[in-house]
C-alpha cells in the first residue's frame, strides 16, 4: 500500500453555542491516498463539511478542534504552527467551495486573486504570477486566459467561476484539494464537466482530491473511495464500488435503498425511519441505534469500531460484523 | 439523488419551535451587560417621569412655579442640581420634563409604525401601481433633511407637543412603510403564500395571519433603535421653540434657555442634557442589544 | 452604453424628486398653516398687510393655480422677504451661505477621516479593546444632544482649559489687524491663498470646536456603519477562501475585506454632510458663527415663517442634488452596478 496522503484520526471537533455544545464531529476516521478521489458522503449535518475545514485548521468560531490527529505527509497538521499552516493552505492542500461565486472576491478581478496566491506561495514577481496565472487557467479549460484574467467574477458563468476557484486552488503545486459540494450550486451538465475535471486532475496532475457531497450519484461517477459519514462519524469506508453495491452497514443500506430507481415502478419508496440526532443530544453506543432495523444490545451501549468487511480495505462501523479484530 | 426527506412538521410543533428560540433569545439577552444595564436606565426613567410628583418637594416647580428668591443657586443639598433662573428646583424639572420628551419619542415611533405597517404591507403585497404610487410618495418625503422638514412642518402647525410630534411623525413613517413593504415583498414570493392563496385564502387574511407576524419582528427591532432617534430630534425640535411651550417643563427648553447662562452657571442647561443623553444612550444600547440577539449569526456565540 | 443609461435614469429621477419636494414644500407653505397670509407677512400685521398679502399670493384661487404662483416666484428669485428684517430672503442666503458650507465641510471631512478608519479596525479586531472603547465612543456620539456637547466642549475647552476660543470665525484682533481677504468666503481657502498666515491658523483654531461638535453624530454613525460592514464582509465565503489559500490575516483584513468594506464609504459621507448640514442648525448659534445656522435657528425661534420654508426648499435641492452625486460616484466606483 503506498504511503498516505492524508490520514485523519479520532477527529472531535465542537461548537459552544447558546442552544447547548453541539458535536459536530465525533471520532471521524478515514483516510487519502496519492492521486486518489475520496468521497466523503452524508446528509447534511453529519460533520463532513466541518471536517474538510478542519484538516486546514479553518473551523469557524464558535468551533474547536477537541482532539484528534490529521497526518498530511506523515506530518500531524493539529501540531503546527500558524506559520507553518500558512504554507500548507494553498500550497499543500487546497480548499473549494460550494457556491463559486461567493468564494470569489467581487471587487477584484480573478487574475488579481490568482495572483496574489502565487506570489504568497512562491518567489515570483507579478509578471511571472500572471504567468502562472494564465497557465493553470489553461489547464482547467478555461477559454481565453487573458480575458479571464482580467474579468471580475461577476462577468464569468457559475462553471467558469468554479474552473477559476479550481486554478487557484491548485496554482501553487497542492497535492491535495478538497472540494467542499462543489458541484452543488451549478447546472447539471456544468456539473458532470466539473466532475470530470476533477477526475482528470488526479492524472494529469498527480493531486487527490478529498471530495465532500451529500449526492450519491456524484460519488459513484468520480469516487475511487468513499467514506460514508453519520452523525460526525465514518460508519462504512472502501472502494466505491464496493460500498455502493455491496454496502454492508445499515445505514448505507437504506441510504441506498431510499434512491428512487426504476425497479421501484409501482412499490412504495422506501425511507429510513426517525431522523437525524441533532449534535447536542446525540444518542449512546452506535449513534445510528434508534433507526436501525437491525439493532442489538450491544449497540445501545458501546460504540462500535470500524470492523473489516470486504477487500481492500471495506470495513463498516457496525457490530453485526464484530467477528473479526477491528481495523 | 440526495436520501435527504424534506419533512413537513405539524403546526404544534412549529409553535413549539419558536417558543424555543424565543426562549434562547431571552437567554442571551440576560447575559449581556450592556442590554441589562439599558434596560435598568429606561425602567428609571419612565418611573422619574411617571411618578416624578412622589420624588420631589418641588413638584409645583416642577410644574412651572417661579420661586425668585433662589434663583441660580448651585448644587446643594436642598437642590441636588440647583436652581435655574427662575429659582425652581433643576431636579424637580428634569423628572417632570421626562414626561414629555420621553413621550414624544414613543408616540413618534408609534405613529410611524401604526402607518407604516399597513402602507408597507399593502405595498408590497399588491404591487403594480399602488406600489408605485405609494413608493413616489415615500420618496417624496425622503428626500428631506429630516430635521428641517420636521423644522418646517412644526413651524407652520405651530408650536405644541401635539404639532411637533405630527411633524416628526411625518419625517418618520417612509421608513417604516419600505421596511415593511421589503419585508412583505419577499415573504410574498414564499411558497406558503402561494399555497394559501390557491386553497382560497383571501388576500387580507394572508397579509393579516401569515405576513403580519413576520414582518414584527425586524420592526420591533428598528422600533427599539429608533426610540432613541426620535427623543434627540423631539428635544431639537423643543430646543429651537417648536415644541412644548414653558413653563412646562421640556429638556430641549431647558437646555435652550440655559444656554446663555451656561459658561458661568452649568447646572440646569446642563443637567437637562445629561438628562437626554443618558435617556437616549440607553435606547440606543438597548436597540443594539436587541439586534445583536434576533440576528441568527450573532446569536450563535459562546456560552 | 449601459453606464450613460444609468446616468440619465438617475437624473430623471432626481428632477421628478425635486418636482415633490417643490410640491410639499409648497403645501407647508401655503397649504397646512391656519392662516398662511398672516404667517407669511408676520407676526403682527395689520389687516390691510393681510389683504394684500393674500392677494398677491393668489390664496383665492384653486390650488394648482397657487401652486404655479409659488414655483413662478421662486424661479424669478423671489424667495420672500424676513418678517423681522424685511430683508429679502434670497439676499441673506447669499450672505451666510460660505460660513456654513465652510463649517460642514470641515465637519464632513472629520467624520469620515476620523471615522472610517476607526470603524475598520475596530470591526478587524471585533472583541479588542479598542473595539470596545470605539463602540462605546461610537454609541454615545450617536446618542449625544449636539446642542449640549457643543455648551460642553466649550465650558472644556475654553472655560476650563482656554485652549479654544469662545465662538467666531476669527478674533477681534485679527478682524482688525490681519483682515481676511473675502474671495470664497471660505476662510481657511481665502488666508491660505493670500498667504495670510496669522489668519489662517486664527481661522483654523476657531473652526475646530464647532467643527467637532457637529462631526460628532456622524463619527458615530461612521463608526457603526463600517464596522458591521467590515463584520459582515469578514463573515463572507470569500474571506474564508482566502484564508484557505493561506493569504496571511494581514493582507485578509486590509486588502481583501476593507475593499468591499469601504463601498459604502460613499454612503457615509452623504450621510456624514446631511447630519452635518442639519446639525449646523443646531450649532452655530452655540459657536457665534454667522452662517446659515445662526440665521434660520434666529429665524425658527420667532417663528420666521418665509424664512423657514425658503430654506427648508433650498437646502432640501441641494441635499437632493448632493444626493445625486454621491449616486453617480457609487455607481462607478463599485465593478458590479455597471449593468
Amino acid at each position: 500500500m503506498s504511503e498516505l496522503l492524508l490520514s485523519v484520526a479520532d477527529l472531535h471537533v465542537r461548537f459552544r453555542t447558546y442552544a447547548g455544545l453541539v458535536h459536530a464531529v465525533n471520532g471521524m476516521a478515514f483516510d487519502v491516498r496519492p492521486a486518489e478521489v475520496f468521497g466523503l458522503v452524508g446528509e447534511s449535518g453529519c460533520g463532513k463539511s466541518v471536517t474538510g475545514l478542519a484538516v486546514l485548521r479553518q473551523v469557524p468560531y464558535p468551533g474547536e478542534i477537541v482532539r484528534g490527529r490529521v497526518l498530511f505527509r506523515g506530518d500531524d497538521l493539529l501540531q503546527k504552527s500558524e506559520a507553518e499552516m500558512q504554507h500548507i493552505r494553498g500550497g499543500g492542500i487546497s480548499m473549494i467551495f460550494q457556491d463559486p461565486s461567493a468564494s470569489l472576491n467581487p471587487v477584484f478581478t480573478i487574475g488579481n486573486q490568482v495572483a496574489r496566491v502565487v506570489r504568497q506561495h512562491t518567489s515570483a514577481g507579478p509578471a511571472k504570477a500572471r504567468r502562472r496565472a494564465l497557465e493553470v487557467f489553461d489547464a482547467v479549460g478555461l477559454p481565453d486566459p487573458p480575458r479571464i484574467f482580467r474579468s471580475y467574477p461577476h462577468e464569468l458563468s457559475g462553471g467558469m467561476q468554479q474552473r477559476a476557484m479550481i486554478a487557484m486552488a491548485l496554482s501553487c503545486g497542492a497535492e491535495l484539494l478538497i472540494a467542499d459540494e462543489p458541484t452543488t450550486a451549478l447546472d447539471v451538465t456544468i456539473q458532470a464537466q466539473i466532475l470530470a475535471l476533477l477526475a482528470e486532475l488526479r492524472k494529469t496532475q498527480g493531486v487527490s482530491v478529498l471530495l465532500i457531497t451529500h449526492d450519491l450519484a456524484v460519488v459513484a461517477e468520480t469516487c475511487d473511495r468513499v467514506g460514508v459519514a453519520y452523525a460526525g462519524v465514518i460508519v462504512e469506508m472502501g472502494r466505491a464500488d464496493d460500498v455502493l453495491h455491496r454496502m454492508k452497514h445499515p445505514y448505507t443500506q437504506g441510504l441506498l435503498a431510499a434512491l428512487p430507481r426504476p425497479i421501484h415502478r409501482g412499490r412504495q419508496l422506501q425511507s429510513i425511519e426517525g431522523s437525524v440526532p441533532d449534535g447536542i443530544h446525540l444518542p449512546p453506543g452506535c449513534p445510528f441505534h434508534p433507526r436501525c432495523p437491525r439493532v442489538m444490545e450491544v449497540c445501545r451501549v458501546e460504540e462500535p469500531a470500524l470492523f473489516p468487511v470486504g477487500p481492500e480495505g471495506h470495513v463498516a462501523a457496525c457490530f453485526l460484523y464484530a467477528q473479526e479484530a477491528p481495523v | 439523488m440526495a436520501a435527504n426527506v424534506e419533512r413537513l412538521e405539524p403546526q404544534g410543533t412549529r409553535r413549539a419551535a419558536r417558543y424555543r428560540e424565543f426562549r434562547l433569545m431571552l437567554q442571551a439577552f440576560r447575559r449581556d451587560p450592556l442590554a441589562v444595564i439599558s434596560l435598568v436606565l429606561i425602567a428609571l426613567s419612565i418611573l422619574g417621569a411617571l411618578l416624578a410628583p412622589l420624588l420631589t418637594p418641588y413638584g409645583g416647580q416642577g410644574r412651572g412655579d417661579p420661586n425668585l428668591l433662589e434663583k441660580f443657586r448651585p448644587p446643594s443639598r436642598a437642590h441636588p442640581l440647583g436652581t435655574d433662573y427662575l429659582g425652581r428646583d433643576v431636579l424637580a424639572r428634569v423628572l417632570y420634563g421626562g414626561r414629555s420628551s420621553l413621550s414624544i419619542g414613543f408616540l413618534v415611533v408609534l405613529v410611524a409604525v401604526a402607518v407604516g405597517i399597513p402602507l408597507g404591507a399593502i405595498a408590497g403585497y399588491y404591487g403594480g401601481w399602488l406600489d408605485s404610487v405609494l413608493m413616489r410618495i415615500t420618496d417624496m418625503f425622503l428626500a428631506f433633511p429630516p430635521l428641517l422638514l420636521a423644522i418646517a412642518i412644526a413651524a407652520a402647525l405651530g408650536p405644541s407637543f401635539t404639532n411637533a410630534m405630527i411633524a416628526i411623525a411625518f419625517t418618520w413613517w417612509p421608513w417604516y412603510t419600505r421596511l415593511v413593504r421589503a419585508q412583505t415583498l419577499s415573504l410574498r414570493e414564499q411558497y406558503f403564500v402561494e399555497a394559501a392563496r390557491s386553497i382560497g385564502v383571501s388576500d387580507a387574511s394572508i397579509i393579516v395571519r401569515h405576513i403580519l407576524p413576520n414582518v414584527l419582528t425586524p420592526v420591533l427591532v428598528q422600533a427599539t433603535m429608533d426610540i432613541g432617534s426620535a427623543i434627540l430630534i423631539g428635544t431639537a425640535i423643543s430646543y429651537l421653540g417648536l415644541g412644548i411651550r414653558p413653563p412646562t417643563a421640556d429638556w430641549g427648553e431647558m437646555v435652550s434657555t440655559g444656554r446663555i447662562y451656561f459658561i458661568e452657571r452649568p447646572w440646569f442647561a446642563g443637567s437637562a442634557g445629561a438628562a437626554i443623553f443618558l435617556v437616549t444612550l440607553a435606547f440606543n444600547l438597548l436597540g443594539d442589544a436587541v439586534r445583536d440577539v434576533v440576528d441568527p449569526r450573532t446569536r450563535r456565540a459562546v456560552k | 452604453m449601459p453606464r450613460w443609461e444609468y446616468i440619465l435614469r438617475r437624473l430623471a429621477m432626481a428632477v421628478l424628486v425635486l418636482v415633490s419636494v417643490s410640491i410639499i414644500t409648497f403645501f407647508i407653505a401655503r397649504v397646512i398653516p391656519s392662516d398662511p397670509a398672516a404667517a407669511w407677512v408676520g407676526s403682527h400685521p395689520t389687516v390691510d398687510q393681510i389683504a394684500k398679502a393674500r392677494e398677491q399670493l393668489g390664496l383665492g384661487r384653486p390650488l394648482h393655480e397657487q401652486y404655479l404662483r409659488y414655483m413662478g416666484a421662486i424661479f424669478r428669485g423671489d424667495l420672500g422677504t424676513s418678517v423681522r428684517s424685511h430683508q429679502p430672503v434670497s439676499t441673506d442666503l447669499r450672505t451666510f451661505l460660505p460660513a456654513t458650507m465652510e463649517l460642514v465641510l470641515a465637519s464632513t471631512v472629520m467624520a469620515v477621516v476620523i471615522g472610517l478608519p476607526l470603524g475598520v479596525l475596530s470591526g478587524a479586531r471585533k472583541g479588542s479593546w479598542l473595539d470596545h472603547l470605539t463602540r462605546l465612543f461610537s454609541i454615545a456620539g450617536v446618542s449625544m444632544p449636539t446642542f449640549w456637547l457643543g455648551l460642553l466642549l466649550q465650558l472644556f475647552f475654553f472655560k476650563q482649559l482656554g485652549l479654544l476660543p469662545l465662538g467666531g470665525r476669527v478674533s477681534m484682533e485679527i478682524s482688525l489687524y490681519h483682515r481676511v481677504q473675502q474671495i470664497t468666503g471660505f476662510y481657511l481657502i481665502d488666508t491660505a491663498v493670500t498667504g495670510n498666515w496669522v489668519a489662517f491658523k486664527d481661522a483654523l483654531v476657531h473652526i475646530l470646536l464647532p467643527a467637532f461638535t457637529l462631526a460628532t453624530y456622524a463619527i458615530g454613525l461612521t463608526i457603526r456603519m463600517t464596522r458591521s460592514r467590515m463584520i459582515e464582509v469578514l463573515n463572507e465565503r470569500y474571506i474564508l477562501a482566502a484564508r484557505v489559500a493561506g493569504i496571511p490575516e494581514r493582507s485578509v483584513l486590509f486588502v481583501l475585506a476593507l475593499k468591499n468594506a469601504i463601498i459604502p464609504a460613499v454612503t457615509v459621507l452623504g450621510l456624514s454632510f446631511v447630519y452635518s448640514l442639519t446639525g449646523a442648525i443646531l450649532v452655530e448659534m452655540i459657536f457665534s458663527w454667522p452662517g446659515l445656522g445662526t440665521y434660520v435657528t434666529n429665524a425658527v425661534l420667532s417663528i420666521d415663517f418665509p424664512i423657514i420654508v425658503s430654506v427648508t426648499l433650498v437646502v432640501t435641492v441641494f441635499y437632493v442634488f448632493v444626493n445625486l452625486f454621491l449616486d453617480l460616484v457609487q455607481a462607478l466606483l463599485d465593478p458590479r452596478v455597471s449593468l
